[in-house]
C-alpha cells in the first residue's frame, strides 16, 4: 500500500500557462502523493482543466516545472511524454471519445496505440471487456459513442481511462450537467478504481458533494455501495486534499475541515454542499 | 499595428510547422494504413460523381464556345487539339482541384475542428497517438494519391463531353477529334497536367487540416474554420496554378 508523503505522484512548481491575453494559470505550486486524493475545486475558467492538461504533457508551461511520478516533464519531447502519459488515465469533460469510433474500438485505443503497449487481440479484448464490465457497460461494445446518453459517455470514458491500469486517474469535472442519481454512479466507479487499485486520483468538480464523497467515503466491494469511512479524512491511510482554483491562482490547499474553517468568502463559497 | 499582424503571422507559421510534420510522417513510422485507405475512399469515391459531371460539362462548354471562334477562322477540325490542351493542362487540374476542396478541404476541417473542440484532439495525445501522423499524413497521403486519379477522370470525360459537341453539333467523325486531340498533348502537357493535382493536394489537405486544428471555440469556431478552409484553399489552388504554369511556359 502506498502510504502518504512517499513520493509525489504530481507535483507543480510555480507553474504559469498563458494564452495570448489570459493566464490560465498563474504560479501555481502543488504537489500530489502516490495513493492520495486530490478534490480541485473552482468557477468556471479559473484553470482547472488546463492544469489536468499541463499535468499530462499537453500544454506546455510558459514557466515553472511539471513532474510526474519524481520525472521532470517540462521540457520532454513527445515520444518521451508518451511513456510518461501512459502510466496516467484521463477522463476528459463530457468524456473525449472518440465519434467515429465504436465503444469497444475506443476503449482499446489505448492498448491499441500506447507504447510499450503490444497485446495480442484477443488479450486487448479481455481487457476491453473487462474494463466495459467494471463500468457496467459489457452490452455496449458495438454502439458509438453518439447511441450513448451522457452519463454513460461518461462511463465508457472511465473504462478507457482505467483499462491500462494507470497509476495516476485525472478526471476533468465527471459529473458535469449529470442529475444527481447519475453523478453519484460516476462517483462511485471512481471510487470503485481507487479502493481496489489504490491508483492516485485527482478530480475537478464544480460540486461540494463529489469532494465529500472522496474523502469520507469509500467503496464497499460487498454490496457495490459507498459507505462512510472510519477515521476522518483518511480513506485506506491516505488522505483526500482539497484544493480550489481562483481565476489561475491557488485560493486554497488543505484537508475537508480547513476547507470548511476557511474565512474567505470566495472559498467558503465551495465549501457548501 | 503590430498586434494587427500577429494573429496572421502566427497562424503561417502553424502552418507551416504542420505541413513539415506533415510530410516528415510519411517517411516515418507508425503507418496508419486504414486511415489512407479510409480516407482515400472519402475523397476518391466520394468525389466521383462531382468531378464527372464537372469534367464532362466543362469539356462540352468549352467545345461549345471555340466552336464560335475556330469556325470564324475556319478550323473547326481543331477543335479535339483545343480542348484536350486546355483541358489537360488547366482545365482538369483547377476544376477537379477546386471541387475536392469544397468538398474535401471543408470537411477535413469541419471533422478535424470539431475533434478539437471536443477534446478528442487531446485524448489522441494522452492516448499514445500523435494527432498529426494519425489525421493530417493519412489525408495528405490519400488526396496526393487520389487528386491526380480524379483529375485523369475529368481530363477524360472532358475530353468526351468535347467529342459529344463535335459530333452531333459540328458533325466531326469520331477519328477527326480524337486523333486531332491525341496528337495534340505532348509528354510536357501530361506532366504539367499532373504535376499540378499533386501540388494542389498538398494545398487541400493541409489547408483542411490546419484550419481544423487551429478551431477554438466550440461549434461556431467549427462553422469558421470549415469556411475558411474552403476559401483559402481555393485561392491558394489559383496561386499556385499560376506559378506552376509560369513555369511550364518559361520554359
Ligand atoms: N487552448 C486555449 N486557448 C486559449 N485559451 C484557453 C485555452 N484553454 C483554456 N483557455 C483559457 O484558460 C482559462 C482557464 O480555462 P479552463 O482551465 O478550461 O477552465 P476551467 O476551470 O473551467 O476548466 C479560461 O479563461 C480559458 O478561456
Ligand atoms: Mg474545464
Amino acid at each position: 500500500m502506498a502510504g502518504p508523503a512517499s513520493s509525489t505522484a504530481l507535483r507543480f512548481d510555480h507553474v504559469t500557462v498563458r494564452f495570448d491575453e489570459v493566464t490560465a494559470l498563474d504560479d501555481v505550486s502543488l504537489e500530489i502523493f502516490e495513493g492520495e486524493s486530490c478534490v480541485i475545486l473552482g468557477a468556471a475558467a479559473s484553470g482547472k482543466t488546463v492544469l489536468l492538461k499541463t499535468a499530462l504533457g499537453l500544454i506546455r508551461p510558459d514557466a515553472g516545472r511539471v513532474y510526474v511520478f519524481g520525472r521532470e516533464i517540462t521540457r520532454l519531447p513527445e515520444d518521451e511524454l508518451q511513456r510518461i502519459r501512459a502510466r496516467i488515465g484521463m477522463v476528459f469533460q463530457e468524456g473525449g471519445l472518440f465519434d467515429s469510433l465504436t465503444v469497444e474500438e475506443n476503449v482499446a485505443y489505448p492498448l491499441r496505440y500506447q507504447p510499450g503497449a503490444r497485446y495480442a487481440p484477443e488479450e486487448v479484448r479481455r481487457r476491453v471487456e473487462e474494463a466495459l464490465r467494471f463500468v457496467e457497460l459489457e452490452h455496449t461494445l458495438e454502439k458509438f459513442p453518439s447511441e450513448l446518453s451522457g452519463g454513460m459517455r461518461r462511463r465508457v470514458g472511465i473504462a478507457r481511462a482505467v483499462v491500462t491500469e494507470p497509476d495516476l486517474l485525472l478526471y476533468d469535472s465527471p459529473t458535469a450537467g449529470l442529475d444527481p442519481i447519475t453523478a453519484y454512479t460516476i462517483m462511485a466507479l471512481i471510487l470503485k478504481e481507487r479502493d481496489t487499485r489504490r491508483a492516485t486520483t485527482v478530480v475537478v468538480t464544480q460540486r461540494y458533494q463529489d469532494g465529500v464523497w472522496l474523502s469520507d467515503f469509500r467503496y464497499n466491494p460487498s454490496n457495490g455501495r459507498l459507505e462512510l469511512a472510519a477515521g476522518d479524512g483518511e480513506v485506506g491511510g491516505a488522505a483526500t486534499r482539497f484544493v480550489v482554483f481562483r481565476e489561475g491562482r491557488l485560493a486554497f490547499q488543505g484537508s475537508r475541515a480547513e476547507l470548511e474553517g476557511c474565512a474567505d468568502p470566495y472559498v467558503a463559497k465551495f465549501a457548501r454542499r | 499595428m503590430l498586434d494587427l499582424l500577429k494573429p496572421p503571422v502566427l497562424s503561417v507559421q502553424e502552418f507551416f510547422v504542420l505541413s513539415g510534420r506533415a510530410i516528415r510522417n510519411v517517411a516515418r513510422r507508425p503507418h496508419y494504413v486504414d486511415d489512407i485507405i479510409l480516407q482515400m475512399d472519402t475523397i476518391g469515391v466520394g468525389s466521383l460523381p462531382i468531378v464527372v459531371l464537372t469534367g464532362f460539362f466543362s469539356g462540352a462548354v468549352m467545345a461549345l464556345q471555340l466552336t464560335k471562334a475556330l469556325m470564324t477562322y475556319g478550323a473547326v477540325g481543331k477543335t479535339g487539339e483545343l480542348v484536350a490542351i486546355t483541358l489537360v493542362r488547366e482545365m482538369g487540374p483547377v476544376l477537379t482541384a477546386l471541387m475536392v476542396a469544397g468538398r474535401n478541404s471543408s470537411g477535413m476541417a469541419s471533422e478535424i475542428g470539431s475533434m478539437k473542440v471536443t477534446e478528442q484532439i487531446d485524448a489522441m495525445r494522452a492516448l499514445g497517438t500523435d494527432p498529426t501522423q494519425k489525421l493530417v499524413t493519412p489525408r495528405l497521403i490519400a488526396t496526393a494519391i487520389v487528386l491526380p486519379l480524379l483529375t485523369i477522370i475529368a481530363d477524360f470525360l472532358g475530353l468526351v463531353g468535347g467529342f459529344m459537341i463535335a459530333y452531333f453539333l459540328l458533325k466531326m467523325t469520331p477519328a477527326q477529334y480524337w486523333n486531332s486531340a491525341w496528337q495534340a498533348l505532348e509528354y510536357s502537357d501530361l506532366f504539367q497536367g499532373l504535376i499540378k493535382p499533386f501540388a494542389f493536394a498538398f494545398v487541400i489537405a493541409l489547408v483542411g487540416c490546419h484550419y481544423g486544428m487551429q478551431t477554438t471555440g466550440g461549434t461556431q469556431g467549427v462553422g469558421r474554420s470549415t469556411t475558411r478552409a474552403m476559401v483559402v484553399a481555393s485561392v491558394w489552388i489559383f496561386v499556385l496554378d499560376f506559378f506552376i504554369t509560369r513555369f511550364f511556359v518559361g520554359v
